[in-house]
């Protein structure tokens, strides 16, 4: 199954530079019936996982591992994996919409994409045959739970300087020692990837099954939330591990690291989607039923305007979600599905999104999810309704995968690299950018209509991130990797920037096709637009004044106020329109 | 044994309904649709069968286009494959249209058994079946709870659920039509496996024979309007009570 239609896949980071054509631009809406029907079971079955909520959130870790296997039955664990070891090698919208539907359920979407994710990828793509014969096809169906261990207490962020070594032996097996923190389904997998230095020096990737003579687990972390998943300590005492459980090459571990996590923060940025969605609809509900002074409370303007907001950013994110699956798709289209290198290499040049996916998906769910708990007030703080475990269960989504201070400085990091290599044409936009914005400027024509209008604030939205990003590269040249702020404020618009863009670009295609609720996709956009123009501008001014400062900034301001003369939209009016349509569906209503 | 199962795709449970500008349907331009549930039922009282009898299951179904999500979801919990009566005149038409639409396309076939769902969750008239059936020449029976056919595939005996919690066996040969009561046995998920399977089998579209039958229409569809009238009864509790019966019987001809 693919994704049909993208003739030519733009390459990672070109939406930066301009208006990419609509025709490859994956929506929802192009979803197959066969991602329909996938997404149908995946819902099915996370309805089934939130039925046993409060039980899994006892621990009780074989529920965990029965339902593991359940969905291994369906299916679900299948999607990465070739057909030869078990798999059903389907394409990556399919696995976003699974990790969509179990985005609702906290705790078992945590264990689930630890598993799919983190353990059974590493072994798909650097494993070798026999590793993968011997392992792929158990961990498919559910039968073996898989776990990653990477971080250290020292060393979460700063992943490679972990401290657990792997001494060589004379017969070419490695003595693991050391302990792993914070290993989500640490306390009942059977199968653990993990990260050590070999010789003290050589970071590598191992298969250390939970049998082999000194693994051991400590106990149960207490936690902020996700109490139904486990996480522990994983300790590693002096564990013999076989010349045939290496898994990639000796000092390649970051390749293995950093690919996995690749992927990983795209999955995650697809599984908050469904968590907003979720909580849309709980909003919704609630609103619509509970009566303040004589009406519902969806009745008042200012619960409508939180409810709007929900819908416009969890459309924002949804569209670029798919947007970016079509691309990694679209990249593999045709491609031997046991390729492993080609995979790696379509999901490296789809990074800089991956990682936009990973901030923007983990921040919108937890502003979605702290409005929710404001809906539902009182008892929103109270355990009788789900809120307020919804929100603490989401918290750690900021916090793992690389959090995302981390994934803000690889945005524009690995952007300028891709410039400098020569994959994005990033210093000549940005030239020219320089000498458009000292030319005389004439009047421009007035858009036609509120998307047209948001279609060009998107525009003006690359400009002034390629303004911020060019003006980083020339006060700091070799040294910008030094600027954590200035770089954090260039991924805040370049965030904000592809998230306005795919939201515009779905909202298009749906007004071209004529489809019933274009109008409400429309308002979405529009209202999503109008809250990025006003942030990039804020943004680009603290990041202006960081670089410059005197006439030259006084010229940038100047420059930038050209940019962004975006006129506001009536968003009061198009938030209201977006609430009263969730709260008539009762769900998300787009 | 060779089963046929007729589905029929409604308007999902927690759409809004809203009367259509024409008041004779709901509004379902932009609605999303689902698996009438009877009949989800009824398909895996099929696909059990075949799992114990062997033979082939056949998805009939009659409507516009759209229907094509419910015949390929059908496909994909392990239907073989699919007759489809396609004509935009039979969406939201009644049972003796459809009926009639399914017949034609049907009874060349010569299946051994034919299920349906007791009812549809839209109009819900429960008549599709037992026209069918009548259409088809073969003898029915309805709200079934168990099938268990014969060893020899000669004949077959069905429980049917009655008023009260009573229920009846009821032996019948074959060929024979059933409608299925919901929640009878346990429903399977589509798998993935499933799923992609189903890209593989063949859905033969054909199209309406004549013009959809108009024996039965809908003539107007509205909201049920809400009153809160109260009445308080005066009285000893004996006597109100009395009087309370005595309205309910003669004004309100509850009783």
């Amino acid at each position: 199954m693919t994704t049909t239609a993208i003739e030519t896949v733009p390459r990672g980071g070109e939406w930066l530079l301009e208006a990419a054509p609509q025709e490859t631009i994956f929506t929802p809406e192009r979803m197959t019936e066969e991602h329909r029907l996938i997404q149908q079971t995946a819902q099915e079955f996370t309805n089934e996982v939130a039925g046993h909520t409060e039980q899994l959130e006892t621990k009780d870790w074989d529920l965990t591992r029965e339902l593991l296997r359940r969905a291994g039955e369906l299916g679900l664990l299948a999607t990465d994996v070739p057909e030869a070891y078990g798999g059903l090698a389907l394409d990556k919208a399919s696995a976003a919409v699974i990790a969509g539907c179990l985005g609702q359920c906290g705790s078992f979407s945590a264990t689930y994409g630890a598993h799919a994710n983190l353990a059974i990828l590493p072994i798909r793509m650097f494993g070798t045959d026999e590793q993968k014969q011997r392992y792929l096809p158990s961990l498919v169906t559910g039968e073996t739970v898989g776990a990653y261990c990477l971080s250290e207490a020292g060393s979460g962020s700063d992943a490679l300087g972990a401290k657990a070594r792997a001494a060589r032996q004379a017969d070419g097996s490695f003595v693991l020692n050391g302990e792993k923190m914070w290993i989500t389904n640490g306390g009942f997998a059977d199968l653990y990837i993990v990260f050590a230095k070999v010789d003290g020096e050589h970071f590598t990737a191992f298969i250390v099954e939970r049998g082999f003579d000194g693994v051991s687990t400590g106990k149960e972390e207490h936690k902020m939330g996700l109490h139904g998943s486990s996480t522990t300590p994983v300790v590693l005492q002096d564990v013999r591990v076989p010349a045939d459980n290496l898994l990639g090459e000796v000092g390649k571990g970051h390749k293995v690291a950093f690919n996995v996590l690749n992927y990983g923060r795209f999955k995650l940025g697809a599984s908050t989607v469904g968590g907003a969605r979720g909580a849309i609809g709980e909003s919704a509900r609630y609103a619509a039923s509970r009566r303040q002074f004589g009406q519902p409370i969806a009745s008042f303007g200012a619960v409508k305007h939180k409810i709007g907001g929900m819908v416009a950013r969890t459309y924002a994110l949804e569209s670029m979600v798919f947007r970016t699956v079509g691309l990694i798709d679209g990249t593999l289209e045709g491609v031997d599905p046991g390729d492993g290198g080609a995979i790696l290499r379509a999901l490296e040049e789809y990074a800089v999104e991956s990682s936009i996916l990973k901030v923007a998906g983990s921040e919108t769910l937890h502003d979605v999810l702290d409005e929710n708990v404001q809906i539902h007030g009182g008892n929103g703080f109270v355990r009788d309704y789900p809120a307020e475990r919804h929100y603490r269960d989401s918290r750690v989504n900021r916090i793992f995968e690389g959090t995302n201070e981390i994934n803000r400085l690889l945005i524009p990091g690995m952007l300028v690299k891709r410039a400098v290599k020569g994959d994005l044409a990033l210093i000549p936009a940005a030239k020219k950018l320089q000498d458009e914005l000292l030319a005389p400027s004439g009047a421009a024509a007035a858009p036609d209509g509120p998307l047209e209008a948001a279609a060009a604030a998107v525009g003006m939205f690359r400009k002034v991130g390629l303004a911020v990003i060019g003006l980083a590269m020339q006060t700091y040249g070799q040294k910008l990797s030094e600027q954590q702020e200035v770089l954090s404020f260039a991924a805040d618009i370049v965030i904000d920037t592809y998230a306005a863009d795919s939201a515009v670009a779905r909202a298009r295609a749906a007004a071209a096709s004529g489809a019933t609720g274009a109008d409400l996709q429309a308002d979405a956009a529009a209202s999503y637009v109008d809250g990025a123009a006003m942030r990039i501008e804020a943004t680009a001014r603290s990041a202006f004044a960081a670089m410059a400062e005197g006439d030259e900034l006084r010229t940038r301001l100047a420059g930038l106020r050209r940019l962004l003369k975006v006129t506001p939209a009536n968003d009061v009016r198009l938030r209201r329109r977006l609430s009263d349509a969730a709260v008539e569906r009762g769900a998300y209503p787009l | 044994m060779k089963t046929a199962v007729c589905i029929k795709q409604v308007v999902t449970r927690d759409w809004p309904l809203r009367p259509a500008e024409s008041a004779t349907w709901v509004r379902d331009d932009d609605a999303s649709f689902e698996m009438n549930e009877p009949d989800a039922y009824a398909l895996e009282e099929a696909l059990r069968l075949k799992e114990r009898h062997g033979g082939e299951v056949v998805v009939c179904s009659a409507g516009p286009a759209r229907i094509s999500q419910v015949i390929r979801e059908a496909l994909a919990r392990g239907a073989d494959r699919a007759i489809h009566v396609e004509s935009d005149a039979l969406s939201a038409a009644g049972a003796d249209a459809v009926a009639a639409a399914l017949a034609a396309a049907m009874q060349d076939e010569s299946f051994d058994l034919v299920l349906t769902g007791l009812q549809s969750d839209d109009q819900g008239f429960g008549q599709t079946g037992v026209v069918l059936a009548e259409r088809l020449g073969l003898p029915h029976a309805t709200i079934i709870m168990e099938v268990d056919i014969a060893a020899d595939g000669a004949g077959l005996r069905v429980k049917r659920e009655l008023e009260s919690g009573w229920f009846q066996w009821v032996a019948m040969p074959l060929p024979a039509l059933l409608t299925i009561q919901s929640g009878i046995n346990q429903l399977r998920y589509a798998t993935l496996r499933g799923i992609m399977a189903a890209k593989r089998k063949e859905i033969r579209t054909v199209p309406l024979d004549g013009v959809a039958s108009q024996g039965q229409r809908i003539l107007e569809l509205y909201v049920p309007e809400k009153t809160s009238a109260t009445r308080f009864i005066d009285g000893s509790a004996p006597e109100a009570a009395r009087e309370l019966v005595r309205l309910l019987r003669e004004e309100a001809r509850v009783l």
